[in-house]
């Protein structure tokens, strides 16, 4: 059953629901954090900003303590109110979500040390503008994916899937150039390499960003997405459309009754 | 709505039912019906207690009913070996099918039918016998009296009741002097002493502690090779863990009657929905 985000609002024990809204805001709080750290880690290298480089890498130690304190209140969840159906669908995602996050997190850190690497070894000569061009189309992602969680949007969670296919054709259009320019230039290879494993993070950054698309839809339908085509997700969440005018015509009276 | 959302719903047709997305490891379709009910309403006076169940209850599989009280799930459970017979005013209509036989048709042998489907109730119910007699009572009504038989039949409905261990050494001792947990197994072992080939299980542990209940649970399991059980409880938990496949009955109805793992990820219904994430009410 299509469930929306007042589902999680309605339970005769007040307390469940303030659990359940917890781990959800504290997880778009996780979220909005994430996001921060690659923008600042993108800035950080395009700007050649060392002080904002070795901010974020700081501020990673931050997001591991959330994700290891979102862990344990799922976990808590799980073992005093043993949750069934989207209840239990929500902890699910939030607990995969958390771990994606994570890793998007990581994956910021890295950009930085990258910024850091590139300030002692001299800037590198190409691969900036990609880099910035990936960074926001990434970051982008990684927003629309949580607002889709927040509003259990599951068609942003399909727009953000699609993304995805595009952000890999960047990826490997920059990365050929990158190759090329370096084929060109011996002597450049040390610095612009460093761009590549940017890139390369930022690459997975939108991976990251798709698999919290698909917890969303997961949530969301009770479908697991995971490994599955874009058009077939597209046919599960246009299923539920196809539900709900079957309600609209009158052929599923019981429910309304409730 | 598609066509197999509909019928995985209301009054779900094994035959039809067939899940494309893989996410059931049972399928009903796959399934010997045991039980089947078609358009099946039952009245107590006036007051309409089942509406139109029409279903197909696996054979060697756990079937719990869950719902709220008074949503007609013990009704149902005891009209599978006519229990309601023995309450005033009781209208049936529609069919009630075991082995492709209505069990409500005039020619139906009461006592015979309720030997091959047995009951446990809520409250363990021994006899003020010793706990071999107990036992036998079943087999004694069916005029079987030579001790070989009897020890053998005794002995095996014991072990498979799980209580041999705890009782074989004090078999001609009062059953009253048991515990709890031990009454239920007993009551469960004079149950299958007569070889039914469906249990009924109307709330048989809510009257246990959890340990009690822990053992009564993995009987069930055990069990489920050789009968065909169905178990009302109010325990959803209990239904997740014991079930292969779960109803979900309200006013009633049947609303949901699915696959115990898909019901209890992911529902079809928001009334079913509703209860077993605590919304209910």
């Amino acid at each position: 059953m299509k469930i929306n985000q007042e589902a999680h609002t309605s339970h005769i024990s007040q307390k469940f629901n303030e659990e359940l809204e917890d781990i959800r805001s504290q997880l778009l709080e996780m979220g909005g954090l994430v996001e921060k750290q690659v923008q600042d880690a993108v800035d950080s290298l395009v700007d050649g900003d060392s002080r904002l480089a070795s901010e974020v890498r700081k501020k990673d130690k931050q997001v591991n303590q959330l994700q290891v304190e979102i862990d344990e209140i799922c976990t808590h969840i799980l073992a005093r109110r043993q949750p069934a159906a989207s209840d239990l669908r929500l902890v699910l995602a939030v607990i995969r979500a958390t771990s994606d996050l994570e890793r998007i997190g990581d994956e910021a850190s890295k950009i930085a040390k990258a910024t850091l690497r590139l300030a002692e070894e001299g800037t590198s000569p190409r691969g900036y503008i990609e880099a910035r061009h990936l960074g926001s189309q990434v970051r982008q992602m990684v927003q629309d994916a949580l607002n889709a969680f927040a509003r259990f949007d599951t068609a942003q969670a399909l727009a953000v899937l699609r993304e995805d296919d595009k952000v890999d054709l960047e990826y490997r259009s920059a990365t050929r150039a990158l190759i090329t320019f370096m084929m060109e230039d011996p002597r450049s290879i040390s610095q612009v390499m460093n761009i590549m494993w940017v890139l390369r993070s930022l690459e997975r950054v939108g991976d990251h960003a798709s698999n919290l698309a698909e917890y969303v839809i997961y949530l969301v339908e009770g479908e697991d997405v995971r490994y599955t085509k874009t058009e077939k997700i597209e046919k599960v969440i246009r299923h539920e459309e196809d539900e709900v005018e079957g309600n609209l015509l009158g052929q599923d009276q019981p429910d309304k009754d409730e | 709505m598609t066509t197999s959302e509909k019928q995985r719903t209301h009054g779900m047709n094994m035959d039809a039912l067939d899940r494309d997305s893989g996410s059931s490891e049972l399928k009903l379709s796959q399934e010997t019906p045991c039980i089947v009910t078609r358009d099946m309403n039952l009245f107590y006076g006036e007051t309409q207690a089942l509406k139109n169940i029409s279903m197909e209850i696996p054979k060697n599989r756990v079937t719990a009913f869950i719902g709220p009280s008074g949503c007609g799930k013990s009704t149902l459970l005891r009209s599978f070996n006519r229990m309601n017979d023995l309450i005033d005013g009781v209208r049936i209509t529609g069919e009630v099918n075991i082995d492709d036989q209505n069990i409500y048709d005039r020619r139906v042998d009461v006592a015979d039918l309720r030997r091959r489907v047995g009951m446990v109730f809520q409250k363990p119910n021994p006899f003020p016998k010793s706990i071999y007699e107990n036992v036998a009572y079943g087999l004694r009504i069916q005029g079987i009296n030579n001790r070989r038989i009897l020890d053998e039949a005794v002995e095996w409905a014991l072990k498979s009741a799980a209580i041999w261990e705890e009782t074989k050494d004090r078999l001609h001792e009062s059953a009253l002097g048991m515990s709890g947990g031990q009454q239920q197994r007993l009551v469960i072992a004079r149950t299958i002493a007569v070889k039914p080939e469906i249990l009924l299980l109307d709330e048989p542990a809510s009257a246990l502690d959890p340990i009690s209940t822990l053992k009564i649970e993995e009987l069930i399991h055990d069990l489920k090779d050789r009968f065909s059980i169905v178990i009302v409880t109010h325990n959803m938990q209990q239904a997740a863990r014991v079930s292969d496949y779960t109803a979900f009955m309200y006013l009633g109805e049947m609303v949901e009657y699915d696959n115990t793992d898909t019901l209890f990820t992911n529902p079809a219904k928001k009334q079913t929905e509703d209860y077993i994430t605590g919304r209910y009410g």
